[in-house]
């Protein structure tokens, strides 16, 4: 019994369970028909480009196996890309490629791809290899994306990411996710990543955790946690918050990442957001998303409105 | 806004066909809620001997009608008689006739009964019968004894117990009277002057293993607004020894036209079975709606019998996952793993199961590094599974583990897709993962194995239908259930301090 928390003690403290999250939340909110805008890359980015939602840049789309070799034609014009299956997930079948040279392909690793190996890649991918139950699918290629600095010395191998959960069009909540070396380059909290709270109205860092427990420093490069300002804050509130209107999905999660040139732009949106996010900003969502669920829903509210809604009421 | 109200209702309805099923089974159509329940069931053998006149005769036998016990079947052995067996509300006899009848001759009635499952109310008495006054001395003694009870005792119960004292004393009016009456009609006449229904019946003791019995002579009282059987040679009110009414507002037990010498005896067994066949048979016979399997044919029935068991390993599957918040590979592959554990036997199952998957996992990251597409990376795996189960069960018969042998009931195509989840799982998030979920799988495997191969389960499961409707019900409910898991509460314990 010790180890185990008193449940009105988290209710109290507002804390959301898996079972509430996908009953009274997800089941609730999220339209099953929106799915694919989510979970199928491709879509997300079509969407995305109409409501001018930032995201990285699509270099082109390999639907058939006949088109396979037609990749290098489109890859000559870029050094660094990405290549990835459009529904995919976790992280499968994502090929990463720095830049090219006459050695071949290099992987953020330091190793060498060859062009065989990049077409075997491709037709796995369209063959459905790393997709859900196997079914038939296409390759995504986008261009790379340039990391911003600001990072540095913040994550071993892997990109850190930063995400959000949108609730009905307002950013509610914000953590940064930080790989290490016992996550392996993953972004995984309980693979061993480090899970960032940032405050959303300043884009500061709160409090930073590691398999739920407290660190103040990176475990791997000793930089200090709480020193962390995320630059363009308020314009990431705004991309995030766009998300809404541009999936459908009342309860979100967005993964942004920073590029140097870009700026934020959305990698990734994702309909069942897991729960972690509470504990690396130490408080629960209940009490943010039933403030919103309470709100006067006659006039639908514009990004901007919802962005100051929520830099004024979420700020701790 | 989403309204609870017809969840809520519909869940209900579900509750209320459940438990209406199972109350309806097993008060009304007696299926006991045990499975190895026994009922005691006693064959009556009626055996009537008379010699013939040499002219037709009409031997006629009074049935029982006692709505204590229920009739389970009834034959006649009696060589070229015509028999009619009579049944309506008021009576109930068997008929033999012949036309010409010569020497000694026996008939036969048998009928096997047992104790009614829910017996009906018979109607109250009718006001007492009528006093029919005995000569003097013996009606003033009866009156004196009766004052005397009387006297003695402060309601109906009471007055019996004191009747039923004065009737075994030395009492000097008593012996009088039973110096002409006998004990039973003493009593009945008694009771019938102090206004308290009562009458004289016949019935049979039923006792297993009796040969060559007569009825005994028995008063039936209507005593505190019941009718109870008095038996005034023991005493008391009957309850150690189960009774018969064999006869009862018939003057006569049996009569044969055209005989003479006619004499009965009865014989009785006991036995014992099973309360489930018993109360299927009825069913059966009595051709009620009914909500059993049991008139599919055999095979059939045992399909059932299996999938009937799923509803309860997706009880827990759903309990483990909602409540407690296990993880484990594929939603009901456990469930299947449990089904082929009741093939296998526990200990068996675990074992085989983790022999195949831990070899399997080995063949199939070698088939990884082959670079394959899902489908025929999947197909190889099941051939592998296959391989391997054929193996073990050549292995096991050549060194003679018989038990070893039940590994063939492993699903292979389930085992396959197992492998190779784990094996993926194992490729993106680590062996500590594989251990996690399939341990998990396993565990939830083995409890849902030990829900479905209990005989008490298996056996509500199969004759009380309404179980199932009780089991969804739970699941929608669990379906709405918004609080933690158990497993939560540790993962966000620090989140509870400081
Ligand atoms: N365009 C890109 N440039 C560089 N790295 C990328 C790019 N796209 C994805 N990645 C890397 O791959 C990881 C997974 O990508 P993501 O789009 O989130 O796919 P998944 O749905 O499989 O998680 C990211 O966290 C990032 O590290
Ligand atoms: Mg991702």
């Amino acid at each position: 019994m010790r180890n185990l928390a008193n449940p009105f003690t988290l209710r109290e403290r507002g804390i959301m369970g898996m079972n509430q999250r996908n009953f009274s939340y997800i089941g609730r909110y999220n339209d099953r028909a929106l799915y694919p805008n989510v979970d199928d890359k491709l879509k997300t980015k079509t969407l995305a480009l109409e409501y001018g939602i930032a995201v990285p840049d699509l270099i082109g789309v390999i639907r058939y196996q006949h088109q396979v070799t037609h990749v290098f034609d489109i890859l000559a014009k870029h050094n660094g890309f990405c290549i990835k299956p459009a529904k995919g997930s976790g992280g499968k079948g994502i090929l990463v490629i720095l830049h090219s040279d006459a050695n071949g392909y290099q992987k953020p690793s330091g190793d060498y791809v060859p062009k065989d190996e990049i077409i075997r890649h491709i037709s796995n991918i369209l063959a459905g290899l790393f997709s859900l139950g196997g079914t038939a699918d296409v390759a995504v290629i986008e261009a790379l994306i340039e990391f911003d600095p600001i990072f540095d010395g913040l994550s071993h191998e892997g990109v850190p990411d930063i995400r959000l959960i949108v609730f009905q069009g307002y950013p509610m909540m914000a953590m940064l996710r930080l790989s290490t070396h016992a996550s392996d380059g993953k972004a995984n909290l309980h693979q061993g990543a480090v899970g960032v709270g940032i405050d959303i109205a300043t884009g500061k860092a709160k409090r930073a955790v590691q398999y739920d427990q407290p660190i103040t420093t990176h475990p791997d490069t000793g930089k200090k946690l709480a020193d962390i300002q995320i630059s363009d804050w308020q314009q990431l509130l705004y991309l995030s918050a766009g998300c809404f209107e541009m999936s459908g999905l009342a309860y979100l999660g967005a993964d942004i990442v920073l590029d140097k040139q870009k700026g934020p732009l959305v990698l990734e949106l994702n309909a069942r957001p897991g729960l972690a996010i509470q504990i690396a900003n130490g408080i629960g969502m209940l009490p943010r998303l039933k403030a919103i669920e309470a709100m006067d829903r006659r006039r639908t509210k514009s990004i901007a409105e919802r962005v100051d809604y929520a830099i004024k009421n979420f700020n701790n | 806004m989403y309204s609870r109200a017809p969840f809520i209702f519909f869940v209900l309805i579900l509750v209320l066909i459940g438990l209406g099923s199972i109350y309806y089974r097993h008060v009304e159509m007696g299926v006991p809620l045990t499975a190895g329940e026994q009922i005691e069931i006693w064959q009556i053998e009626a055996q009537l001997e008379f010699t013939g006149n040499d002219a037709a005769v009409n031997a006629k036998l009074t049935l029982p009608t006692d709505i204590n016990y229920t009739l389970l079947d009834e034959t006649t052995a009696s060589p070229a008689y015509g028999v009619h067996v009579l049944r309506d509300e008021l009576k109930a006899e068997v008929i033999w006739s012949k036309r010409r009848v010569q020497g000694k001759q026996t008939l036969y009635y048998k009928a096997s009964y047992k104790k009614a499952v829910n017996p009906g109310t018979e109607p109250a008495a009718q006001g007492s019968p009528e006093l029919e006054v005995w000569p003097e001395p013996y009606q003033g003694s009866a009156q004196i004894l009766l004052d005397d009870a009387f006297n003695k005792s402060g309601n109906q119960a009471t007055l019996v117990l004191q009747l039923l004292d004065l009737l075994n004393s030395d009492h000097q009016h008593m012996a009088m009277l039973l110096s002409k009456y006998s004990k039973s009609e003493v009593l009945v006449q008694l009771m019938t002057m102090a206004e308290m229904p009562a009458m004289l019946v016949r019935g049979l003791v039923l006792e297993g293993g009796r040969r060559n019995q007569q009825l005994i002579p028995l008063i039936k009282a209507f005593i505190n607004d019941a009718w109870q059987i008095i038996n005034v040679d023991s005493a008391t009110t009957l309850n150690d020894l189960p009774i018969l009414v064999w006869q009862q507002d018939s003057p006569s037990l049996f009569d044969v036209e055209g005989g003479r010498n006619s004499k009965i005896f009865f014989s009785i067994s006991k036995s014992s079975q099973s309360g489930l066949l018993e109360a299927n048979r009825l069913i059966n016979r009595d051709d009620v709606i009914d909500f059993g399997l049991y008139h599919l044919p055999i095979d059939q029935q045992n399909l059932f019998r299996g999938i009937l068991l799923l509803p309860i390993g997706a009880l827990v599957v759903v309990f483990l996952r909602v409540i407690i918040g296990l993880k484990c590979s594929g939603t009901f592959m456990p469930i299947l793993i449990a089904t082929s554990f009741i093939q296998t036997e526990l200990v068996n199952g675990v074992i085989g199961f983790l022999l195949i998957v831990s070899i399997g996992l080995v063949i199939r990251s070698y088939l990884s590094h082959l670079n394959l597409l899902l489908v025929s990376r999947i197909s190889a795996v099941v051939i592998v599974v296959i391989g391997i189960i054929i193996l073990f069960t050549v292995l096991a018969f050549r060194l003679g583990l018989t038990e070893a042998l039940t590994i063939s009931f492993f699903p292979m195509i389930i085992m396959a897709w197992t492998i190779e989840r784990m094996s993926i799982l194992w490729e993106e998030e680590g062996g500590k993962e594989v251990l996690i979920q399939g341990g998990g799988s396993l565990i939830v495997a083995v409890i849902a194995y030990l829900m479905m191969d209990n005989v008490l389960i298996r056996h509500w499961a199969f004759n009380f239908l309404g179980v199932h409707c009780l089991i969804m019900a739970v699941i929608l409910l669990m379906g709405q259930y918004t609080g933690y898991r158990l497993l939560e509460l540790r993962r966000f314990k620090p989140m509870a301090e400081d």
